[in-house]
């Protein structure tokens, strides 16, 4: 391409390549549709087309009372249901004042611990995959399989769960829920080895996704990038950590960080992620206390009138709410954050320069899920 | 008369015809090996429904594909889109002329040798004919007229300038030592000087089967088709029986590099040690089964690659091809040439 910008004006047509990638392609995790100008391999510019998959979800929140809510979000990040459900749940009850008992909150942390590490297992899979190495993909989903098996278990859904509910949980555990916890937690930590072997030290691995991406800590600051994506920049920031929610206060984990905040750095803490939520399952299956699983609380949920922004760390990053309410039955104003909106923000700037084959790369390594992303 | 017209014209006619059906068999099968193979490497279990453990789904998937609608996009270039196929087919399969499958064997009271024709430049015909099948990849990929397809030609394009020099070059080595280039000739050179090419020419070896796998296009190299980035690459817009053709032809490709490799570096339908008498009794078992074992095992490190690696990047297959193997490829050439004239090539 000429340097002289008005004879590159009269070129367009022949110096520049519009490719549409998506709404219909394999590797844009969904409905994302990616303008991409080309020249020859090389991205000039990308643009994001979205909302294939809007369904309204947030003015559905204030046509349906705070109960009947629930199982809707969770159709929005349908990867980490469970973590939508918990940030809602938490949000409400911290609009009514209330605290979920403490056997209800180490169920919910284990749940959404394994949840997390379900998400991650999807994110390697379909990342590894996107970059020609299908069989992580199949070994991924083998141990995913795992997790969901105790979700059926213990409340009948896989993926869609609906796991809690506001003011606690509805359901008990299940007969062998620990042991089949534990069964997990012994040998997942393996697994991820063996997910290693296939990719950490691979030469292509490596070529495929070091340097590719890359994000400075401050840019990421600036877009709002939120979990993996910004803890890959070097920026430890995990609302875990950060601001405690549910009962996290209460175990030992380290919260994993990047260094030059390129895609193989993102990898790399999303690996050790899974292996840290594996840590928190097994400190909180040992100490489950016993005790009730609600909350005291009206069967009509009313909160006083007033509003509220809860987040916590999804797998993705910051999931928010923001909920207002004019003291009915239903939200007068439902608001999410969602944190693969925000980091595919990053995406323009991330893949401008590379090649076409790294606008995969860098779709995987965001973590997108369009349910989230459209709402 | 007689005796010409049954020499010249009926045993080649009976052995083109065993070849070719033989071939396509083994493409069909190849496919289901290829499923069986990445599916145990991925615990699962691949194709079971169509008859015994799927024994019958590539037959199942050439009537289906036979079968289907025959799409030519309306703004195709129509000739050049249906010519391409066939462009890419027909070298994949001619090149098995000259492979040797087992040595002349004395059958009814003749001399049959088990390869359709020993030509004196069988090397250099492998290599001409079998880059005319990037040709129609180019082809297929512009005349669809569509970006992916166009996308996926131009890195053909690329990666067969980039891959076929070293291929070359790779080769040379064991061009010099035999001092032939009939692969018969090779293989017999391997017979008597006791050793396959293989241990004289390692590092020959290992560029060739790299090169190899880049000029078929296969994983880790499978940039023209990366299917998570190119959607299908050059044949996105082909479909049914024209696809199928494409398909074809990569797999008879596998075939011809698994069988050059097997014959230039690993003593063709040679029996394993070959020199040591006492393992006489392995000369119960035809050369060409050997030859069909070890090609089998080259298809199958084919099938272990792709199960295993990820995909290089366009500007770092260049890298590799040109930065690293072009250089070895040459430095092994130069050091193979030196030697050879000190020691007097072929022992």
């Amino acid at each position: 391409m000429s340097t002289n910008p008005a004879l590159n004006e009269t070129l367009f047509d022949a110096s520049e390549l519009t490719v549409s990638m998506g709404p219909q392609h394999p590797s844009t995790h969904g409905v994302l549709q990616v303008k991409l100008k080309l020249d020859g391999e090389r991205v000039i510019d990308a643009e994001c087309v979205i909302g294939y998959l809007h369904r309204g979800v947030e003015k559905l929140g204030e046509h349906q009372t705070y109960g009947q809510f629930v199982p809707t979000l969770d159709r929005m990040d349908y990867i980490a249901a469970v973590s939508n459900c918990l940030g809602y749940c938490e949000t409400i009850e911290k609009m009514l004042g209330i605290v979920a008992p403490p056997r209800a909150q180490y169920i919910r942390v284990i749940m959404t611990e394994l949840n997390r590490i379900t998400s991650h297992l999807l994110w390697l899979g379909t990342h590894a995959l996107d970059i020609g190495a299908m069989t992580v993909f199949l070994y991924a989903f083998r141990e995913r399989e795992e997790i969901l098996k105790i979700f059926e278990n213990y409340c009948g859904a896989r993926l869609t769960t609906h796991m809690f509910r506001i003011g606690g949980t509805q359901y008990e555990l299940y007969e062998g829920f620990e042991d089949q916890v534990r069964t997990f937690i012994k040998d997942f930590p393996k697994k991820v080895d063996e997910y290693e072997t296939l990719l950490t030290s691979n030469r292509i691995w490596i070529g495929r996704t070091r340097g590719v991406g890359a994000i400075t800590a401050k840019a990421a600051i600036d877009i709002g990038l939120t979990g993996p994506a910004l803890r890959g920049s070097g920026v430890n920031w995990d609302i875990r950590k950060a601001k405690p929610y549910a009962v996290y206060s209460e175990f030992e984990f380290d919260i994993p960080t990047g260094s030059m905040g390129d895609t193989y750095d993102r990898y790399m803490v999303r690996m050790e992620e899974m292996r840290q939520s594996t840590r928190i399952v097994s400190q909180a299956v040992e100490k489950i206390p016993t005790g009730p699983l609600m909350a005291k609380l009206s069967k009509i949920i009313k909160p006083p009138v007033g509003d509220v922004y809860h987040s916590i760390e999804s797998p993705k990053g910051e999931l928010g709410y923001y909920i207002v309410s004019d003291n009915s039955t239903m939200a007068y104003r439902a608001r999410v954050r969602p944190p693969s909106f925000v980091n595919l923000q990053a995406l323009k700037q991330m893949v401008a320069g590379h090649m076409v084959a790294d606008v995969v790369a860098v779709i995987g390594t965001l973590d997108i899920v369009l349910g989230e992303i459209d709402r | 008369m007689q005796e010409y017209a049954i020499d010249y014209v009926l045993i080649p006619l009976i052995k083109i015809g065993i070849v070719f059906g033989a071939l396509s068999g083994v493409i069909a099968y190849l496919t289901l090996l290829e499923r069986k193979v990445i599916a145990f490497m991925q615990v699962r279990l691949g194709p079971m429904r169509v008859g015994p453990h799927g024994l019958l789904q590539p037959i199942a998937d050439g009537l289906k594909l036979m079968l289907k609608e025959d799409i030519v996009p309306e703004r195709a270039d129509r000739w050049i889109f249906t010519l391409a196929p066939v462009i890419t087919l027909v070298p994949a399969f001619i090149v098995f002329a000259v492979i040797p499958f087992g040595p002349t064997i004395h059958f009814l009271g003749r001399d049959i040798g088990l390869f359709i024709t020993d030509i004196n430049i069988g090397a250099l015909y492998v290599m001409a004919i079998s880059s005319i099948g990037i040709l129609g990849i180019i082809l297929g990929g512009w005349a669809s007229n569509s970006k992916y397809p166009l996308l996926g030609a131009l890195r053909s394009a690329a990666q067969m300038v980039s891959y076929e020099v070293a291929l070359g070059f790779s080769i040379m080595g064991v061009l010099m030592l035999s001092r032939t280039l009939s692969l018969v000739g090779i293989v017999e050179a391997q017979r008597d000087s006791h050793v396959w090419y293989v241990f004289l020419q390692p590092l020959g070896f290992i560029l060739f089967f790299i090169c190899g796998v880049a000029e078929t296009n296969r994983a880790p190299f499978d940039l023209p088709e990366a299917e998570s980035e190119l959607v299908a690459g050059f044949h996105t817009e082909y479909s049914g029986f024209r696809f199928s053709l494409f398909f074809l032809a990569e797999y008879a490709a596998m075939i011809v590099i698994s069988s050059m490799a097997v014959t230039l570096f690993w003593g063709g339908w040679l029996r394993p040690f070959s020199s040591i008498a006492a393992l006489g009794f392995l000369d119960v078992i035809p050369g060409v089964a050997w030859f069909a074992l070890k090609v089998v095992i080259f298809l199958y490190f084919y099938l272990w690659f792709r199960a295993s690696w990820p995909r290089y990047r366009y500007d770092q297959l260049m890298k590799v091809g040109w930065q690293i193997l072009m250089p070895l490829a040459i430095a092994n050439l130069i050091i193979t040439a030196v030697l050879v004239l000190a020691f007097g090539g072929a022992k």
